[in-house]
């Protein structure tokens, strides 16, 4: 490929500075996050008790939250590894972006299921104390897992961009040349560190299947495992990872519209793109709702006394509006917009996406909480207040903070980083022109 | 020359143990103003027993008290009295919902206001079956689902069969809640409300006292009671005898006022588990209430 071109795709890919609309962006997202590490201070002074939870819905919107974040972070596995190995070609420009969201992901997963903690303080008892027994330790050793594997898989296709970015010293400004000096001036594009790299990233590719499987099937084995009417099921495993690929692919196909439209990046996330991401939305959302119709329809057919109630909680119940809202936003509708292919188009699609992310975090809402609502013996002898579960403002606060955290990092990363790998999409525009000659 | 060095070594040697077992064998009061000299006597004066056995009398200032341990070491706590295997029979036909239990037990657990750990439910089974209420404690199951789910091995059970919470190593996660199918387990979600000398004794897992900020709670079966030979505090407090506590292996269950034999008992009363099905295997069993003592009626405000 004649060097014009090169230099042409490497000038369109280079992490461009904030404009307004980016400042205000930050902005915001850290005025959410300050005013959650304010709620979280209350909340470590206070206890707990500042949030609405209480003896029995004693898991609220943090730990839906933390289900959301996991479920979120399978995108990386997705993107990076499946379509990877299955030798996609088209996803090429989108694995940085779903990488990214992983690890962003698993990493507020981590800290807001600190934030649920009532000591805190007390963590290193997982390690000192921890019993192999519990699926909170198992949920633990995988989801480190998960965070090292996205990490490296982050790291490794980074390298030779960082090479192309260090050669742009008076762009990058003092502190991101020392970071990319820092982080890969090692890297010279020899053969024999590509060998090493791409080795490494297929075994990893390999490997993060199976232990991304493992994080939400463990996750959902955080409610499977107990006796309670809506949690004790034996679809939960699949029920939870086809959701969780579900709600990535849908935050890949926002992260996507946003970032083309914001740094015109229109020539390498193409209609086509959106239109392909479309159709694996559809093919997800359909099985999720698979899922959905065996979770609910079954034990819906037996009304077993114990489930009887929460069921038509959900349906017809305090819990109807929610329980209608999640399912026909994170499946009815997008599934409706994104079978035309007039409804694969960016906007559309975007939508569709916004509509899943949002639908889904109802969803993992609706998991934690009516659940709690129905106890097998009546609610009595306790407080008035412990019969509803109402988020404090503090909860929201610290909800939101963990949310604008997660999107802060994305932001930032894509500040400091290429958000297209620039060298992979070298390659792919030269192996097409090679292509095209033969 | 070597002797000499050697014998003036030992000669040394034995002269500083001589002086020191001297020193330590002198008999000086140490709770004097010699010894202490920042301390001002405050008047009052507690006779005492010297090391060598006779009487002295010592101002109360110069005395400083030893840090109070809880009666049984953690490792104790953790292994359980030997030999015993504690059950609960609940009557159900005796229970008027009067609630002395919930009181003593709230009262000698220092439970935060609010808090119950014996809850007494307003039971009924179906549309036509009789209603009536039912007292709950922990089951302290042999299968406890609490204990199998926690993290950290704050929760466990005992070779008695006793399931106790250690609130020194809780981490606040709340799956034992949530896997608990008999909601028995409360929260502290604030800084429990408790006297100061309360609040500052070191925490003992079989008294479970004090109560800490975002660990949790649970009945306990008063094994500091049981360990001195004593009924948990409900049984003593029920004034209609519905609360039964004994040893399995003894066979043997007491109200304090009447003892039966556990296995005649269950037989000719057909006792039955709370949710048998769910394979907890609880400890705590309940005869069914037939022939009432009392009739039932709704609590005020129901």
């Amino acid at each position: 490929m004649d060097k014009l071109k090169e230099n042409q795709i490497i000038e369109d890919l280079l992490p461009q500075k904030f404009g307004k609309l980016g400042r205000i962006w930050v902005a915001s997202l850290i005025a959410v996050c300050a005013l959650g590490a304010f709620a979280y201070g209350r909340q470590l002074y206070y206890g707990l008790e500042v949030t609405a939870m209480r003896d029995y819905v004693s898991w609220g919107i943090y730990i839906s939250n933390f289900v959301f974040f996991v479920a979120i972070s399978l995108v990386g596995s997705l993107i990076t590894a499946v379509l990877r190995l299955t030798n996609v070609k088209w996803s090429t420009p989108l694995t940085r972006i779903a990488e990214i969201i992983a690890v962003s992901a698993i990493t507020f997963a981590s800290l807001i299921i600190i934030v649920d903690m009532g000591r805190p303080e007390r963590f290193y008892n997982l390690f000192l104390h921890g019993r192999l027994q519990s699926p909170i330790i198992w949920d633990v050793i995988v989801i480190t897992t998960y965070f090292f594997i996205s990490l490296l898989l982050l790291y490794f296709p980074l390298l030779p961009d960082l090479k192309i970015l260090i050669a742009f010293k008076e762009r990058n400004g003092k502190w991101l040349q020392k970071l990319y000096v820092f982080l890969g001036s090692y890297w010279k594009d020899k053969h024999a560190q590509f060998k090493i790299t791409d080795k490494a990233i297929n075994i990893l590719a390999i490997a993060i299947i199976p232990v991304a499987f493992s994080i939400h099937t463990v996750t959902s084995w955080l409610f499977a495992t107990t006796y309670r009417p809506g949690w004790d099921s034996t679809n939960f495993g699949a029920y939870f990872i086809s959701g969780a690929f579900l709600v990535g692919a849908g935050g890949v196909v926002v992260a996507m519209y946003i970032f083309r439209k914001h740094y015109k990046l229109e020539k390498y996330i193409t209609d086509d793109h959106f239109d392909r991401m479309g159709k694996v939305l559809v093919m997800l959302a359909l099985l999720y709702l698979y899922f959905n119709v065996n979770e609910f329809l079954v034990p819906a057919f037996k009304m077993k006394k114990s489930e009887e109630e929460h069921l038509l909680g959900l349906f017809t119940g305090e819990f109807a509006p929610i329980f209608w809202f999640a399912i026909f936003t994170a499946m009815f509708i997008p599934i409706f917009i994104l079978l035309f292919k007039k409804g694969r188009k960016p906007l559309p699609a975007f939508i569709a996406g916004v509509l899943v992310v949002v639908g889904s975090w109802f969803k993992r809402f609706l998991i934690v909480t009516p659940t709690l609502l129905h106890p097998f013996l009546p609610m009595h002898d306790v407080p008035a207040n412990y019969h509803h579960y109402i988020p404090t403002w503090e909860e929201w606060a610290i909800a939101g903070g963990s949310l604008a955290g997660a999107l802060l990092v994305i932001t930032f990363f894509a500040r400091i980083f290429p958000i297209i790998p620039i060298h992979e999409t070298i390659l792919e525009t030269e192996s097409q022109e090679n292509e095209k000659h033969f | 020359m070597k002797t000499n060095q050697n014998s003036r070594r030992d000669f040394l040697a034995t002269s500083l143990i001589a002086s020191a077992s001297l020193v330590g064998c002198a008999t000086k009061n140490p709770f004097t103003a010699e010894e202490l000299p920042d301390v001002k006597p405050s008047g009052e004066m507690v006779k005492l027993l010297s090391v060598d056995g006779e009487i002295i009398e010592v101002d109360k200032a110069f005395l400083k008290p030893v840090p109070e341990l809880p009666a049984v070491m953690n490792t104790e706590a953790r292994e359980g009295i030997t030999g015993k295997k504690f059950v609960m029979v609940i009557d159900l036909s005796r229970c008027k919902s009067v609630k002395k239990c919930q009181t003593a037990c709230n009262h000698m657990h220092h439970i935060h206001p609010g808090q119950n750990w014996i809850k007494v439910y307003p039971m009924q089974e179906a549309e036509h079956t009789a209603p009536y209420w039912q007292p709950t404690t922990c089951m302290h199951c042999d299968e406890p689902p609490c204990v199998k789910v926690c993290p950290v091995d704050a929760t466990f059970k005992r070779k008695d069969g006793i399931v106790l919470i250690d609130s020194d190593r809780c981490i606040g996660c709340r799956f034992c809640m949530a896997a608990c199918p008999y909601s028995t387990r409360v929260f502290n979600w604030e800084q429990p409300v408790l006297e100061k000398e309360i609040a500052e004794k070191p925490y003992s897992c079989e008294t479970s006292v004090p109560q800490k900020k975002g660990t949790v709670g649970k009945c306990d079966f008063c094994p500091d009671m049981v360990r001195q030979g004593n009924l948990p505090h409900c049984v003593s407090a029920c004034p209609n005898g519905v609360f039964m506590f004994g040893d399995l292996l003894e066979d043997t269950v007491t109200n304090g006022a009447e003892t039966f034999r556990f296995s005649d008992l269950i037989k000719d009363k057909a006792g039955y588990r709370l949710m048998e099905d769910l394979g907890t295997k609880p400890s705590v069993y309940y005869l069914p209430p037939v022939n009432r003592n009392f009739p039932f009626q709704k609590e005020k405000g129901q």
